[in-house]
C-alpha cells in the first residue's frame, strides 16, 4: 500500500499494528530469502564437515590450501563490504557519482576475489587435485564454488544496478534494489567468514 | 544436436505407456481446440496466464494438483492390479523395470504435484482475504512460483512418452540413484524437475511469510489472526529453512551425475548415508508443511458448522509453533535401521513420540468445539470428521513405529506404506477436499452439489478403510514395499481387498468429477449471493463471492479475534468511502520463465547443451527485462470501485 | 511521511535500517571495518602459528568467526536487539536453530553411523 493510504488507515485505527511499506516489504522479503540461502549453505557446510577426512588417499588440505590467498581474499571481499555501506550512504544523499564510483569499487574488488579464486581453483584441478579426485575435494568445490557463484550473480546484479542507475536515476525501485543489493553482499561476506574459518584456517591445522 | 536423445527413446514397445501418451495427446489436442473454437485465448491469457491475483494463482495450484491426482492415482491404480494378481508364480502385466519407474512417479507426483500445490493453492487463494490484505506481498513472484511448479510437474509426464522416469523411488536414494547403477535418463528428470519446482516452492514460502508479517490489516496483531493464516505460517516458515535442503541436496547428486563429484558415490569416499541423513532432515518438516494448512483447514471449517468459537485458540497457536520446531528434531526416525546405533535411535525416537502431544492438543480442541456446539453435517465437516478418525488412527500407528525396536520389524513393510497413506490420505488430501467444498463458494460464487459431494466422501472413506487397513496387516505378515510379485499366499486375499478399496476411491474420484460438472450445471440453484454461505467468522466472507479483484473496497481494521463475526452482530455499519485502489497489472514473467525452464530442464535431461544455455539465458532475459518496468500498478478509481461494489451486492446501481 | 512512520513506537524496522530508518552513517562502516580487520587478522594470524593447543585453536577461531559475525551484524546490516528490530531477530534465531540442529545433528548422525560401520575389509570378505 502506498503512503497516502497508510496515513488514512492510521487515522482510522491509531493501532499498535499497522502494515508495513513497500521498502520495508520488500527488504523483510529479501531478508527472509538470505536466512533460506544461509540454510542453503549450512547443508553444504555439514556436507563438508562430514566428508573433509574422506580424501580417498588424495591430496589433504594441508597440501591445497595457501593462506596468503584467502588473506588477500578475505581482505578484498571485507573491503568491499565497508564501501559498499558507503555506497549506501551515498544513495541516502542521492549523490548519482557516489553511488556509481562505490558500486564500481565493490565491483572491481569482487573482480579482484573472484580471479583469486579461480586462479585457486584451476591450479588444483591442474595439480589433479580437482572435484573428482575424492569426496573431501567435491565437498569442497560445491562448498567455495556455490560461494563463488553468489558473488559472481552479485557481480552482474552490480552491472544491472549500474545500468538502473543510468536509465531511471533514484527512483523507489533502484533504492529498493539498491538496498536489497547491499544486504546480499553483506550476508556473502558473513558466509565467507564461515568458510575462511572452518574450511581454510582450520583445515591447514595437522 | 539433440545430445543424447534419439528415435528409440521413446517407448514404442511398451502398449500401456505408448495408449496413455496417445490419451494425453488427444485429450490435450482436444482442450486446445475447444479454446481455439470458443475463442478464449485472449481470455486465458489476460484473465489466468498472466494474471498476478493471488487468487487466480490460487485456483491454478489447485487445478494442477486435481489433474496431477488423476495421473498419480492412475499409478496407485496400476500398482495395486498388479500386487493383486501377481501372486503365486504369476507375473503380472508390469514387468520391474516398468513397475519401479511406476512406484517413483507415484510417490514424487503425489507429493510434490499433487500435495504440495493443493496445500500452496489454498493458502495463497484464502491468507490475504483472512489478513485483510489485497494481495501477497511479490505478486509476480507468486505468478512465477506457480509456473515454475507446473514446469517441474511438466517434466515427468514428458518422461513418461520420451526416455524413462527414475527407478529408485521417490526420494532416489544412492548409490542406486546415481550414475553408475542408474545410467539413464530417469534419475536426470526427477532431480531437473524437482529442482525447478522446488525453487518456485521456495519463492512462495518467502511470499507468504513476508505477507502474514508484513501486510496484515492495521489492528491485527499476530494474537488475533485466524488459525489458518497462523498454520500458513508456520507451514510456509517450514518451506523457508526446509527447502534449501533439498535444492542442496539434489544439487550435490547432479553434480555426482554430471561432472562426476563424489558426495554419494560408492568410491572415492563417498558416503551415500549423507544423501539419507539431508534429504530426511528436508523430508520430515516437508510433511509438516503439508499436514498444518489442513489442520487450519480444520480448524475453520470446524468453529464455522459447530457455531462456536474454536476452543481453546492460544493452545491452538501454541501447538502450531510447537509442532514447526519439533519437525526439525526428529528427522532421524525415517532411517532407524542404517546402523547409527541405540542412542541416537533413542534420542529421535523420543522426540519423535513428543511431537505426538501438540497434535493431540489440537484434537481435543476440535472435539471440544464441536461439544455444546450445534453442528450442521454439511461435505466440509464430513471431511473433518473423516479426518479426526483416520488421522488419530494413522497418527497412532506413527507413534508404534516411533519406537526404535518396532521400526526394526516394519521399516519399509507395508505398515509403514499403510501408516503414511493414513496420515497423508486422512490428514492432508481429506483437508485438501475439505477446504475445497468450504472456499469453493468465495471462489466462484456458487456452492458445490452436495449430496455428489457427500457420496464422493463415503466412497473416499470407505474405500481408504479398505484399500490400507490390509495393508497394516501385511506388514505384519512381512511384506515389504515395492514388491513386483510375490509367492506368499497368505498375501493374495488382503490385497485383493486392497484392490477393492482401490476402485471405490477411484469411484470417489468420478464422483467428485461429477460435483464439479453438474454444480458447473447448475450452479444458478446454489448461488452465493451474500458472500457468506455458510456464516462464517473470519474476513474472507465479508467480501462478495467471487471477489473483486482489490479484494476489499475499503481495507477492513482488525480489532480483536474473529473482527467479522462480531461486526455481524453489531450495528449496521454507515455506507463505505470508497478510494481508488492501485492494483499490480498482469505479468507474462511466470510463464515465460517456467517454458524457459522447461525447455533448460529437457536440455540438461539429455544434454543438449545448446538448449540448456538457451533455455537458462531466456529466463534470466525475462526476469531482467521484467525489471525493467517501472511501473507495475493500474489505478481502479474510486467510481469504478463503487459501481463493482454495487452490482457486486446487488445494491441499485447510483447514476 | 517516512519520519512520521519512523516515529511510531513501535513500527518493525526493516533488517538493514537503523531507528532512524536509514542505513546508518560512515562512522558505523568504518568503525565495523576496523573492527572486523582486526578479527579477521586475529585469526589468520593465531592459525598460522602453533601458539595454541589444537583444541584451544578450534575455540578460538570459532570464537573470532562468531565476533566476526555479530560485527557484520550489528555494524553492517544494523540487526540489534532493538524492539523495532524483534520480527527480524526472531526470523535470524530461528534460522539459526534449524543450522545448529541441521549441522549438529548431522554431525551426530554421520559419526555414529561412522562409527557402527563395519571396517571396509570385513565387509569386502562378506562379499559373496
Amino acid at each position: 500500500m502506498n503512503d497516502m493510504q497508510l496515513a488514512a488507515s492510521l487515522e482510522r485505527a491509531p493501532a499498535r499494528y499497522i502494515p508495513a511499506t513497500k521498502f520495508g516489504t520488500t527488504g523483510f522479503g529479501f531478508y527472509v530469502y538470505l536466512l533460506s540461502d544461509a540454510i542453503l549453505f549450512s547443508a553444504l557446510f555439514a556436507t563438508y564437515a562430514v566428508l573433509k577426512t574422506a580424501n580417498a588417499g588424495g591430496p589433504t588440505p594441508q597440501v591445497l590450501f595457501d593462506l596468503k590467498n584467502v588473506g588477500v581474499e578475505t581482505a578484498c571481499l571485507l573491503t568491499s563490504s565497508f564501501i559498499c555501506g558507503l555506497a549506501m550512504q551515498a544513495d541516502e544523499a542521492r549523490n548519482r557519482t557516489g553511488v556509481a564510483i562505490g558500486l564500481i569499487a565493490v565491483f572491481l574488488l569482487g573482480v579482484g576475489f573472484l580471479s583469486l579464486e579461480v586462479r585457486e581453483f584451476a591450479g588444483m584441478i591442474h595439480a589433479g587435485a580437482g572435484p573428482q579426485r575424492s569426496a573431501f575435494l567435491s565437498a569442497f568445490f560445491a562448498l567455495v564454488g556455490a560461494h563463488g557463484l553468489h558473488i559472481t550473480v552479485g557481480l552482474a546484479w552490480i552491472v544491472l544496478l549500474l545500468c538502473h542507475l543510468g536509465a531511471m536515476g533514484f527512483s523507489a525501485s533502484f533504492r529498493r534494489r539498491l538496498f536489497c543489493f547491499s544486504l546480499f553482499w553483506h550476508v556473502l561476506d558473513v558466509v565467507w567468514i564461515a568458510i575462511f574459518t572452518f574450511v581454510y584456517l582450520l583445515g591447514i591445522q595437522p | 544436436m539433440f545430445g543424447k536423445l534419439t528415435l528409440h527413446d521413446i517407448p514404442f514397445d511398451q502398449p500401456i505407456v505408448m495408449g496413455t501418451c496417445a490419451g494425453i495427446l488427444v485429450v490435450g489436442a482436444f482442450v486446445l481446440g475447444l479454446i481455439t473454437y470458443l475463442k478464449r485465448w485472449r481470455w486465458l491469457w489476460e484473465e489466468w496466464i498472466t494474471s498476478v491475483d493471488h487468487k487466480r494463482v490460487g485456483l491454478m495450484y489447485i487445478m494442477l494438483a486435481l489433474v496431477m491426482l488423476l495421473r498419480g492415482f492412475a499409478d496407485a491404480i496400476m500398482m495395486r492390479t498388479q500386487l493383486a494378481i501377481a501372486g503365486g508364480g504369476h507375473a503380472g502385466f508390469l514387468p520391474p523395470e516398468h513397475y519401479n519407474q511406476i512406484f517413483s512417479a507415484h510417490g514424487t507426483i503425489m507429493i510434490f504435484f499433487v500435495a504440495m500445490p493443493f496445500v500452496v493453492g489454498l493458502m495463497n487463494f484464502v491468507v490475504p482475504l483472512q489478513i485483510g490484505a489485497r494481495d501477497v506481498a511479490f505478486p509476480v513472484l507468486n505468478s512465477i512460483s506457480f509456473w515454475l511448479t507446473a514446469a517441474g510437474a511438466l517434466l515427468p509426464n514428458i518422461a513418461l512418452g520420451v526416455g524413462e522416469f527414475a527407478r529408485t523411488g521417490w526420494l532416489a536414494y544412492p548409490p542406486l540413484s546415481e550414475l553408475a547403477y542408474s545410467p539413464g535418463v530417469g534419475v536426470d528428470y526427477y532431480l531437473v524437475a524437482l529442482q525447478i519446482s522446488g525453487i518456485g516452492t521456495l519463492l512462495s514460502g518467502i511470499n507468504l511469510v513476508t505477507t502474514i508479517l508484513k501486510m496484515r490489516a492495521p489492528g491485527m496483531e499476530l494474537g488475533m489472526m485466524p488459525v489458518f493464516t497462523w498454520t500458513a505460517l508456520g507451514s510456509n516458515m517450514l518451506i523457508v529453512v526446509s527447502f534449501p535442503i533439498l535444492t542442496a541436496t539434489f544439487a550435490m547428486l547432479m553434480l555426482d551425475r554430471y561432472l562426476g563429484f563424489h558426495f554419494f558415490t560408492n568410491d572415492a569416499g563417498g558416503n551415500p548415508m549423507m544423501f539419507i541423513n539431508l534429504i530426511w532432515t528436508w523430508g520430515h518438516p516437508e510433511v509438516y508443511i503439508l499436514v498444518l494448512p489442513a489442520f487450519g483447514v480444520f480448524s475453520e471449517v470446524i468453529a464455522t458448522f459447530s457455531g462456536k468459537p474454536l476452543f481453546g485458540y492460544r493452545s491452538m497457536v501454541a501447538a502450531t509453533l510447537v509442532i514447526t520446531i519439533l519437525a526439525f528434531i526428529v528427522w532421524m526416525h525415517h532411517f532407524f535401521t542404517m546402523g547409527a546405533g541405540a542412542n541416537v535411535n533413542a534420542f529421535f525416537g523420543i522426540a519423535t513420540m513428543v511431537i505426538a502431544i501438540p497434535t493431540g492438543v489440537k484434537v481435543f480442541n476440535w472435539l471440544f468445539t464441536m461439544y455444546g456446539g450445534r453442528v450442521r453435517f454439511d461435505v466440509p465437516v464430513l471431511w473433518t470428521i473423516g479426518f479426526m478418525i483416520t488421522f488419530v488412527i494413522g497418527g497412532m500407528t506413527g507413534v508404534l513405529l516411533a519406537v526404535p525396536s518396532n521400526d526394526f520389524l516394519l521399516h519399509n513393510s507395508l505398515f509403514l506404506i499403510a501408516h503414511f497413506h493414513n496420515v497423508i490420505i486422512g490428514g492432508v488430501l481429506f483437508g485438501c477436499f475439505a477446504g475445497m467444498n468450504y472456499w469453493f463458494p468465495k471462489a466462484f460464487g456458487f456452492t458445490l452439489e452436495p449430496r455428489l459431494g457427500k457420496a464422493a466422501f463415503w466412497c473416499w472413506f470407505v474405500g481408504f478403510y479398505l484399500a490400507f487397513m490390509p495393508l497394516y496387516v501385511l506388514g505384519f505378515l512381512g511384506m515389504t514395499r515395492r514388491m513386483n510379485h510375490y509367492d506368499n499366499p497368505a498375501w493374495t486375499s488382503y490385497l485383493q481387498v486392497a484392490w477393492v478399496g482401490a476402485i471405490l476411491i477411484l469411484l470417489g474420484i468420478v464422483l467428485q468429477i461429477a460435483q464439479l460438472v453438474v454444480s458447473i450445471r447448475t450452479r444458478r440453484q446454489r448461488l452465493d449471493l451474500t458472500g457468506d454461505p455458510w456464516n462464517g467468522r473470519t474476513f474472507e466472507w465479508s467480501v462478495p463471492s467471487p471477489p473483486p479483484a482489490y479484494n476489499f473496497a475499503v481495507e477492513p481494521v482488525a480489532d480483536g479475534l474473529d473482527t467479522y463475526w462480531r461486526s455481524k452482530a453489531a450495528r449496521r455499519a454507515p455506507a463505505p468511502i470508497y478510494q481508488s485502489i492501485q492494483l499490480p497489472e498482469n505479468s507474462p514473467a511466470g510463464f515465460l520463465v517456467a517454458a524457459c525452464a522447461v525447455a533448460c530442464g529437457f536440455a540438461v535431461v539429455w544434454h543438449i547443451w545448446w538448449l540448456a544455455l538457451l533455455g537458462l539465458v531466456g529466463g534470466l532475459g525475462v526476469m531482467i527485462a521484467s525489471s525493467w518496468r517501472e511501473h507495475g500498478e493500474f489505478v481502479i478509481p474510486a467510481t469504478e470501485v463503487a459501481r463493482i461494489e454495487r452490482l457486486a451486492r446487488a445494491l441499485p446501481l447510483k447514476s | 511521511m517516512t519520519e512520521t512512520l519512523a516515529s511510531t513506537p513501535t513500527h518493525l524496522r526493516t533488517p538493514g535500517t537503523d531507528a532512524r530508518g536509514s542505513t546508518g552513517r560512515w562512522p558505523t562502516y568504518a568503525v565495523g571495518f576496523a573492527l572486523a580487520a582486526g578479527l579477521t587478522a586475529a585469526s589468520f594470524v593465531l592459525a598460522a602459528h602453533h601458539w595454541l593447543t589444537p583444541a584451544s585453536l578450534v575455540a578460538a577461531l570459532v570464537v573470532l568467526a562468531i565476533a566476526q559475525m555479530i560485527v557484520h551484524l550489528i555494524f553492517f546490516l544494523h540487526i540489534t536487539t532493538a524492539p523495532a528490530q524483534k520480527t527480524n531477530i526472531l526470523a535470524l534465531l530461528l534460522t539459526l536453530l534449524i543450522i545448529g540442529l541441521v549441522v549438529i545433528g548431522s554431525l551426530w548422525i554421520m559419526a555414529q553411523l561412522n562409527a557402527h560401520m563395519v571396517p571396509m575389509d570385513q565387509l569386502m570378505q562378506m562379499q559373496r
